[in-house]
């Protein structure tokens, strides 16, 4: 027997409520579901940022996204980035990333960014590997632009090309555009087959690499879904699993308008900003969308094709264990299921991700099932983790050591463990520049609180902040950062946020693109 | 509410002298030199033609190239764009280096940040070789 190989399963912008053993009712996600029953869940897990290319940039690195320098979108990782890839290619484990990597940005006519560069010639990198991975072949929503997915549907399916949402506008801004039954945006009906979906032929990418290595070759795979992000255009002949009208709305969209508008308020004024459609702070939502236009029948159905799409990870995921089990690797592989950041799903009356660190892009589904084999046993975590401790945790489980460089340490195996090694709080960060626009956040979690400071922006003063009692108000609709009552611990949190803060990168990379 | 039209701006001193930055960036058929994913610069009379490494050949005018001022700009005519001017200066630091600026100007706005986050690149590259040797001139 080798040493215990590792599938890391990403999925994109997922929110923690989605998967059963998590206490989603929706979708069915009982391969997860087993995994966290045999492995340990863990009950608040938080990205170091809320969009993708940070927030996975901070999962390859272990480094928050001050030091490894993705402060947002469009901000390329640099080529010299540590990698916990490539501390375990150089111990000798095979290295492979399918699906949807994203550490440099997809807008890119120039084709001057390797991972698009790769996509045309084939997915061996030059020079043996690409930030550790021998093997990368790359996938994303929908089927433009260069990645291999789409050059592979263009070429033996260009009758579905078209099937897809168009996911950027003729201004290349997020498309606005609605459909399905109800205009929701970022909703197309889309007749493609199921097996030739991304989140299938992800799997099917997947499949082929792992039957591709000896039976005795360590190994370590991320795949990576593009899913259950927008848009949301699953396969139609799926999209009848679930019945947006049946779909109850969730606990943190209020139908009132006036009773949503009055939690806004509550909150710094970029939330009522956006709301009404008067600022657009980031590039990540539609700009062309003005949130307070939201339907109550619009959560429902985004909410079941979100749900659709979360059931296709977990079959597909089945399918990829099995075939794992097939070649005799299920005692030895440590599967962790985690996504990058959450998504609004209609909390407040708004849909996608922006610079608003609450639950419903900060909580996330983290499950890892430790290798069978190595007596590992199920456990619920509820003190605070991060993704940055994901690239200790693959050292740990290859026996290889940590690198000085990864700010994370190793995930702990439960509460005790976590108490241990005092697991007490999690960092956040936002940053972002657009086009004039600016707005910074910093926010610690500890002890059921989570507290956000304000950092001078187009709309911030600086004195702003956000402070929620995470037991108390589960769905962050009250906040006390100017409660006399909470004042002390306030100001303690906020101490212990700057005190916290990780060593910044000397230069600060420029944004080279908006995504 | 967001801007149909974006402005973008980047920047790079190089430790060299004005005339000698001006002579590779003022040269419209040497872009390919330094700027990102261009694999080819042909230019005919005011009419450049870049072809970017996608394949994506771009249709630009000159509209001025000025060595006086050592200012260059440039419209991309393709209809990826409803408006664009690009503009590069190189100006004259105190202490005989150049400082280089690049702006972008376009409509749709998320194309001046394409653009400008390339040149960003391109003037980081421009600098590196400038200062490791020396252009004859």
């Amino acid at each position: 027997m080798g040493r215990r190989k590792i599938l890391l399963v990403t999925t994109d912008q997922q929110r923690f409520d989605t998967l059963g053993c998590n206490g989603g009712t929706l979708a069915r996600t009982p391969v997860v579901d087993a995994l966290a029953a045999a492995g340990v869940r863990y009950e608040r897990a938080h990205p170091q940022s809320v969009v993708c290319m940070p927030s996975r940039s901070t999962i390859l690195t272990g480094q928050l996204p001050t030091t490894h320098g993705v402060w947002m979108n469009g901000v390329p990782l640099p080529e010299d980035a540590p990698s916990f890839a490539e501390r375990l290619r150089d111990a000798g484990y095979r290295t492979a990333l399918v699906g949807k990597a994203h550490f440099e940005p997809y807008l890119d006519p120039f084709l001057r960014f390797p991972e698009n560069a790769l996509s045309r010639r084939g997915t061996t990198p030059d020079g043996g590997a690409h930030r550790g991975f021998e093997h990368l072949e790359f996938a994303t929503h929908g089927a433009a632009g260069p990645l291999h997915y789409a050059r592979w549907l263009a070429a033996e399916h260009p009758e579905a090309v078209g099937g897809y949402y168009a996911t950027l506008d003729a201004s290349l801004q997020v498309n606005a555009a609605g459909g399905g039954d109800t205009g929701a945006p970022q909703v197309k009906v889309n007749p493609i087959d199921r097996g030739i979906y991304h989140t299938d032929w992800v799997a099917d990418r997947t499949v082929a690499w792992l039957d591709g290595l000896d039976a005795d070759d360590d190994w370590f795979c991320w795949m990576s879904f593009p899913d259950p992000h927008h848009p949301w255009d699953p396969p139609q002949s799926e999209v009848g699993r679930i019945d947006w009208h049946q779909v109850p709305l969730p606990d943190g969209y209020p139908e009132s308008a006036a009773e949503r508008e009055r939690i806004l308020d509550g909150k710094p004024r970029h939330w009522r900003l956006w709301y009404d459609g008067a600022l657009v702070s980031n590039y990540e939502a539609p700009a062309a969308w003005v949130p307070a236009t939201l339907t109550a029948d619009q959560v429902r159905e985004v909410t079941a094709r979100n749900a659709v799409e979360c059931e296709l990870i977990d079959e597909a995921l089945g399918r990829v264990l099995a075939r794992i089990a097939a070649r005799g690797w299920a005692d030895d592989v440590d599967v962790v299921f985690t996504t990058d950041h959450g998504e609004l799903g209609g909390d407040f009356g708004l849909l996608f991700k922006g610079p608003y660190h609450v639950d419903a892009l900060m909580r996330l589904p983290l499950v890892w099932r430790p290798a069978p084999s190595s007596g590992a046993g199920a456990a619920v975590v509820t003190r605070p983790v991060g993704l940055v401790d994901l690239a200790p945790t693959f050292c740990a489980i290859a026996g290889v050591e940590p690198a000085e460089w990864m700010q994370g340490r190793r995930l702990p195996v439960d509460d005790a463990d976590a108490d241990a090694r005092g697991f007490e709080q999690v960092l956040t960060e936002w940053d972002s520049e657009l086009f004039g626009v600016d707005v910074h956040l910093r926010t610690v979690t500890r002890g059921g609180w989570v507290c956000t400071a304000y950092l001078p922006g187009t709309c911030h003063d600086g004195t702003e902040g956000e402070l929620y009692d995470l037991v108390g108000d589960p769905l962050q609709q009250h906040n006390r950062w100017d409660d006399p009552a909470t004042r002390s611990l306030r100001d303690d949190l906020v101490a212990d946020l700057w005190d916290s803060q990780p060593p910044a990168r000397r230069v600060r990379l420029d944004v080279e693109a908006p995504v | 509410m967001t801007a149909a039209r974006g402005s973008v701006r980047r920047q790079v001193t190089i430790a060299r002298p004005p005339d000698e930055v001006w002579a590779v960036v003022g040269d419209p058929a040497r872009l390919a030199e330094w700027f990102p994913g261009i694999v080819s610069a042909t230019v005919e009379g005011d009419q450049r033609t870049i072809v970017t490494g996608s394949g994506i050949p771009m249709p630009e005018r000159i509209l001025t190239v000025d060595p006086l001022q050592r200012r260059f700009q440039y419209r991309v005519t393709s209809s990826l764009f409803r408006e664009h001017l690009g503009t590069i200066d190189v100006l004259a630091l105190e202490d005989g280096s150049s400082l280089v600026v690049y702006g972008t100007d376009a409509d749709p706005a998320v194309m001046a940040l394409v653009i400008a986050g390339a040149a960003g690149t391109g003037l980081r590259t421009l600098k590196q070789r400038m200062e490791s040797s020396p252009e004859e001139t």
